[in-house]
This record gives C-alpha cells, structure tokens and sequence, in this order.
C-alpha cells in the first residue's frame, strides 16, 4: 500500500516499561477509509499501541504521524521530522506527528478519537451531556472561553443548539433518543458501548481508534457493531482502527489486519491471508516448541 | 415473616439483649476509663494530682448498658413490627420532594431579602443587631465561601483542603490596600526612572479593591495550581492543606508586612457607595435625615453579602450550563475519559481553582471590611474544615445544600453561644461553644449514617432534549482530586 492513501503511519514504535518491551519495533500503516484491524493474543501489546497513537503514553523510540486534507501532505513527512517540530499546517491539509503531542492535543487537533477497553463514559452526566462534553472545544470557542456565554449573547446560543441537533443525529443512530435524558450510568452494557463510540464521533475525527469494542456484546448486537462500524467508515469518512477479540467481527469489517503477538508483528495483510497464516495460528491457538520451530521453518523464520 | 417480630420478647430474646448490653458497657468501660475516669487537676501547691471520678465514670456505662438494653429489647422490634405494617404502596414522597425542590429556592430568596426587616420588627434595634451581624452577615459569609469552594470541590472534583489561604489573601489586600493606599510605579524620564507611590482610596477604598483583592487571590491559586494540579486525591488534598500552612505562617512572620500575630487594626470600613457610616455631618445618618445607629451598617453588609453571594450563585449556575462547567462535571466523572475527548484538563482545572479562589478572596476583602481587624488567628486550618465539611454535608455540588449545611453549622455554633438553658443544666461555668467541636464531629457522623452522600444527593443536568431528570446521586462520582 503506498504511503499516499495511509492516514496513519507507524514507523519502528517501541514502548518499553522499565525492562519490559510491550511493543518492539512495529511499524504500520492504516489507510484512509479503511477499517484496519489490530489483532492478537492477549498481552500481545495492541492497547499499549492504541496508548502510544493517541498520546496517552509517550512511546520510547518511533514515529506517528498522521495527516489528512491532500495526500500531497505526505511529502512533508521527513522535512517535519527534521525540524523537530509537532505539526505542518496548510490551507490544504495537515500533518501531525503524533508522538510529540500532548493527549489532548491529539483529539483536538490531530483528529484522532479513542474508546477504552473498560467503558469510560461520564455515569453520573446525561447521555446527551455526554455527547456534548465531546463538543467541548467547538462549543468553548463559540462561547468565547466562557466570556460571550456569561453574558448570554446569541452566538453561544445557536453554536448549543447546533451542537444537541448533532448529539440528537447520534442518538437516533444508535436509537438511545429516548434515553437522552437518561444518566449514561444506567443504560445497559450495549448501550453504552454504542454511546462512547457516538460520544468519540462527536469530536469529528479522522481516525477512530476502538479498543474491543465488541467485548461483553451478544451475537446480535456484535453483528449491528459491525453495521454501525461500516456506516461510520462510509459515511463520515472516518478510518478506522480496531482492536478486536471478537473474530467473527474482525473478518467481516475489516478491510486490512495487523497481527502482534508478544509486542511484534507477526502478521499484515488481507484477512484471507491473515486467517490462513500459520503464524498467526500458532499465536492463537499455541503449538509446543518443536512445532513452532518447524513452523517456523516452514514460514521462512 | 411478620408474624414471629408480633409475638411477645422470650427468654432468649432477653438474654440476648442482655448479652449484647453487657458488651456495650464492656466498649463504654474501655473508652471512657481514660477519658471519663481520670482526671489531672491542680492543688494548691500547683501540681497536678490525678483524680478518679468512679461514680460517673460506672453511671455513664450504666446509662449505656440500658440504653441498648432498652433497644434490643423494646425499640427494635417495635420498629420492625411497625415497618411489617406499613406497607410499601405508591407514595407520593418524589413528588413532595420535587415540589419542595421547586420551591424552596425562591421562598428562602424571599426570606434572606426580608430577614433583616423581620429581625428589626420581632426584635428591635438593639437585639436585631445581634441576629442580623452574627447570625446573618457571619452565614451568609460562610455560604458565599462554601459557593466557591463548592466550584473547586464539588463541580470539578478537586480536594482542597486549604482553602483558607485564598480567604486570608482577600483578607489581608484589602487590608492593607485599603489602610496604606495601592501602591503603584511612575516611569520618569531620568535616574531612578522607577518612583514608587501610594495611591489612597478614600471612601471609595472597598469598592476598588473588592475586584482587586479577587484578582489576587484568583493569582495565588493560578501560582499554586499549576505546579500541583497534576496530584490527584489525597496527595492534592495534601499539598492544599500545607499551602494554607504556608499562607497562615507567612501572615505570622512576615511583621514589617502583615503586622504577625498582633494582625492590622483599623481597617477602613465598606462605605455606601462613597458615603461612611459615621456619625459626622457627610455620614450616612446625616445625609439620609436618619438618626445615627450601627443599625444601618449592619443592614448595609447584610445586603451587601448577600449580593455577593447570590452573585456567586449567579455565576456559578451560569458556569453550569456552559461548556467550562460542564468539562468540571467531567472532570470530576472521569478525568482520563476527557482528556481523551480532547479537554485540556490542566486548563480546566485551573479555571476551577482560581474561580473558586477569586471567590474566597473577595469573601475574605468583606471579612476584613466588617471585622476592621483581622489576624492570621482568622485564618487557620479548622476554617478549611468547616468550608470542606459544609461542601461535603450539602452534598457535593448543591448549591441548596451547601446553604442549608452552612446555616446549620454556622447558625448552629451561633446559637451554642448563648444558651443559657445549658448552663441551668451543666452549671455555670459551662460553655456550650467549647463543645461545638464535638457537636461538629457528632453531625457528621450522622450525616455518615443517614446521607452519606450529603442532604442534596442528586445532581442537575445542565442541558435537556424532551425534560430535565435529576440524577440519581449514586451515579454521580464524587472525583479522585
């Protein structure tokens, strides 16, 4: 895949904890438009990955950049890199190096959106106060940084009513418009997975980053995840990166899937080619030693 | 099975509550042998001897051994047998509250606006004074500084335990500012090119400095912030409680400064908008054809807390509904979650910190207005407690609660102060206010028991699609600092 269609580049990330290597030089690249699936075993260090891209924690070797508007963009990649600077901004588009930013930063500017493993919605916040803490920065500006709000000028008035009109859109996509006045601590498991992922959405980003966003979830709802996950890669022109245990889920939404096990990558590709490497089977399902060598024979390791 | 809890106390039951009776007055021995049992006393050749008082040391446990007598055997199953009877049907208890919550703001409004004329009316000038300076303008101090740390505590999530010193820095700019006049730099065009100055306020001295002194409390808590808003829980609450040391120390030594222990005296007083309340030709008396009574002063700072508190209130409220307080609740819910939402929460805490701040600095320039004296006696850590204790008694974020835990606690110890009724008890030298400590750690354990999430549990949401459902306060988190 050529660097210009990629939205996300990974070059040689290593995230190491004291002595321990949770990712070992890993280097990959997610497309734009695609959903991209990060697989593995578990401790195989995908969340530590998804940690690193969104800033989270500051990885020890490596480089992350993510660019969108024109593709052009890429060319500017090295020079950015050089500089030492964070990001390269033009009427056309814009290219950040994620690992120079701040958590933060990564949302509101980088456009990059998360979910967590363990749900983190705000429990005791309504489920459309949820979805507007997401438009925070948006809303601070229309308000002024709060001066235009206090004094109830109109600007921040119409810049709210935008804003629940685009929560409202979400609820009907996830069908919670009934529940919008609910707390998002009592709505059911399924419910507020499909809340944080609209709650991610709100804050218009380039790149989604769900961490197993199916785990918990029964057959049924697994299989309208993966409804939802297509119509956000389709109709917002959102990519998408995906840790998943579920596989079922994985090989029907996935355009393109990273293989990591033990914080290397064992695995890139197509999910037929995925699927039937042997590889990745023995990471999966785990071989005693003597086969692994002879796999690994076989594979050319 | 309400049947067995209808038939009569059996053997068994009354050894039982025997038993557990026995026990009580085992724990009641033990606690109070030191406490209750000995006693050091002084005699006359001044040493101290250690007395025993062994009659009410073994009443006391009796008390006790029969009070849960008593319980085991009469309160508690009358209790069950009567909530056997009762049974649970549709009560209309939510709807009287929701009512009551729609209610009561307005009519305590009402109240607060009306009060001093009432006080006047039932008690005349002279023991109006009293209830409007030490019950109103000290409550209504305590509220305005429970509004703003509730901010910092109850919105955005934030432990702060030394609150005092942004109180104590209003206290002190207004003070001297207003006693030596704002000092201020001229350039000049040759050596030294720097004069300093002071600039005196006059009559007009509280209305400048009021936002002045704000400012600079507001500026202390952005100095103390950015170094430790990234603490989280107790290591916040830590660091809080020793920068309110630090504050209080500081006023101590600091003597060419702050005047130490001995505090600054004379303070200049609140005018009416430029006119003093004295007795003189250009006083307020005099002008409004009124005759002179400390009366008018009163009433004046009454009002004028009152509006500084409401306009607290005010804001606050205001701050709610906007993206700033709502990124507070959030902060509060979950701090990793926004920061993933790409909230900077550096900045957001900041903003809780210094409001709250600002908020306390100008409460205290009132402080130092009405009192005329103020020392770093004023200023120490059992004030934090109280403003903490009134954030967390209210319920954390209830601007209602927060008022009505203030009028309890400072209302309250108020009232301890002259209750005679307790000196027929106790005998005569017995002062109620040294036991308002005791009465303090006493409410709060019930509130432990009964609310433990404060008198107002749930939250209110800022914002609503079809209608506004308060939230449960069990959802609610109360913040990891």
């Amino acid at each position: 895949m050529s660097a210009a269609g990629a939205v996300l580049r990974v070059d040689h990330l290593t995230m190491r904890f004291g002595g321990l290597v949770a990712v070992n030089d890993l280097s990959f690249t997610a497309a734009r438009g695609e959903i991209t699936a990060l697989i593995g075993p578990n401790g195989a260090g995908k969340t530590t990955v998804f940690n690193c891209i969104t800033g989270f924690y500051k990885a020890t070797e490596g480089r992350m950049a993510l660019q969108f508007g024109s593709a052009a963009l890429w060319r500017e990649l090295e020079p950015l890199t050089q500089r030492g600077l964070r990001s390269h901004e033009r009427a056309d588009g814009s290219l950040f190096l994620l690992e120079r930013m701040p958590d933060f930063l990564v949302t509101q500017q980088a456009r990059v959106a998360r979910t967590f493993q363990n749900i983190r919605l705000f429990p005791g916040m309504t489920v459309l106060e949820n979805l507007l803490v997401a438009q925070h920065n948006a809303l601070m500006r229309a308000s002024g940084w709060s001066i235009l709000g206090i004094l109830r000028l109109p600007v921040y008035g119409r810049a709210e009513g935008a804003a629940i009109e685009k929560a409202r859109l979400w609820l009907d996509r996830i069908g919670l418009t009934d529940r919008a006045d609910d707390p998002a601590g009592a709505l059911a498991y399924g419910a507020q997975r499909r809340l944080e992922i609209a709650r991610a959405m709100c804050t218009e980003p380039v790149l989604l980053c769900l961490d197993e966003p199916a785990a918990g979830l029964n057959p049924r709802e697994s299989a309208e995840l993966g409804d939802y996950l297509i119509a956000i890669r389709d109709q917002f022109a959102c990519s998408i990166l995906l840790i998943e245990h579920d596989m079922t889920v994985v090989m029907e939404i996935s355009d393109h899937i990273i293989v990591l096990d033990h914080g290397v990558k064992i695995a890139d590709g197509m999910p037929e080619a995925v699927r039937n490497d042997q590889k990745v089977i023995a990471a999966y399902l785990g071989v005693d030693d003597r086969e692994v060598e002879k796999v690994g024979a076989e594979v050319g390791l | 099975m309400p049947d067995a809890a209808i038939t009569p106390a059996s053997g068994v039951d009354v050894v039982r509550a025997l038993r557990s009776a026995a026990l009580a007055g085992l724990i009641a021995f033990g606690l109070f042998l030191p406490l209750i049992g000995f006693q050091t006393v002084q005699n006359m050749s001044n040493q101290l001897v250690l007395e025993t008082r062994w009659p009410l040391l073994f009443a006391l446990v009796a008390i006790i051994a029969g009070l849960r007598f008593l319980q085991d055997l009469v309160i508690t199953p009358w209790l069950e047998r009567r909530a056997a009877r009762v049974r649970p049907g549709p009560t209309d208890a939510a709807g009287l509250r929701a009512q009551l919550a729609r209610w009561l703001p307005p009519f305590a409004l009402g109240f607060v606006i009306l009060y001093p004329m009432l006080a006047l009316a039932l008690t005349g000038s002279q023991g109006a004074l009293k209830w409007i300076d030490n019950f109103g303008v000290q409550i209504l101090i305590y509220v305005m500084l429970g509004w703003g740390l509730n901010i910092v505590v109850g919105l955005a999530g934030l432990l702060d335990l030394g609150y005092v010193a942004f109180y104590a820095v209003g206290a002190y700019s207004y003070a001297l500012f207003a006693k030596f006049g704002l000092p201020f730099i001229t350039l000049l065009p040759s050596y030294p090119f720097l004069e300093f100055d002071h600039i005196h306020l006059g009559p007009w001295a509280f209305w400048v400095l009021l936002p002045i002194s704000g400012l600079l409390a507001a500026f202390w808590g952005l100095l103390l912030g950015f170094p430790v808003l990234r603490l989280r829980g107790d290591y916040l609450a830590i660091v809080t409680l020793a920068f309110g040391e630090i504050i209080r120390l500081v006023l101590i030594n600091w003597v060419a400064l702050t005047n130490g222990y001995a505090g600054v005296a004379s303070i200049p007083r609140p005018t009416f908008f430029g006119i003093p309340f004295t007795a003189a030709d250009d006083g307020f008396a005099a002008i409004f054809g009124l005759e002179f009574s400390p009366i008018y002063r009163t009433i004046f700072l009454y009002y004028l807390i009152l509006a500084l508190a409401l306009l607290t209130a005010a804001l606050t409220l205001r701050l709610r509904r906007l993206p700033v307080g709502r990124a507070w609740d959030a902060l509060r819910e979950d701090e990793i979650a926004c920061r993933s939402l790409g909230i900077n929460t550096r900045n957001t805490k900041l903003t809780a910190f210094s409001l709250g701040a600002m908020i306390g600095g100008m409460a205290g320039a009132f402080f130092a207005g009405r009192q005329g004296f103020i020392s770093p006696e004023s200023f120490t850590f059992t004030e934090s407690a109280v403003i903490v204790a009134m954030v967390v008694l209210g319920g954390m974020g209830s601007q209602i609660g927060v008022a009505l835990a203030a009028v309890v606690m400072i209302g309250g110890t108020e009232m301890m102060r002259d209750l005679d009724v307790l000196k027929s008890v106790f005998g005569a030298d017995f002062d109620a206010t040294q036991y308002r400590m005791l009465l303090f750690g006493f409410a709060m354990v019930l509130i432990m028991i009964w609310k433990p999430r404060g008198l107002i549990t749930t939250r209110r949401p800022s914002v609503f699609l079809k209608e506004r459902k308060a939230v449960s306060g069990a959802l609610v988190r109360e913040g990891q600092g």
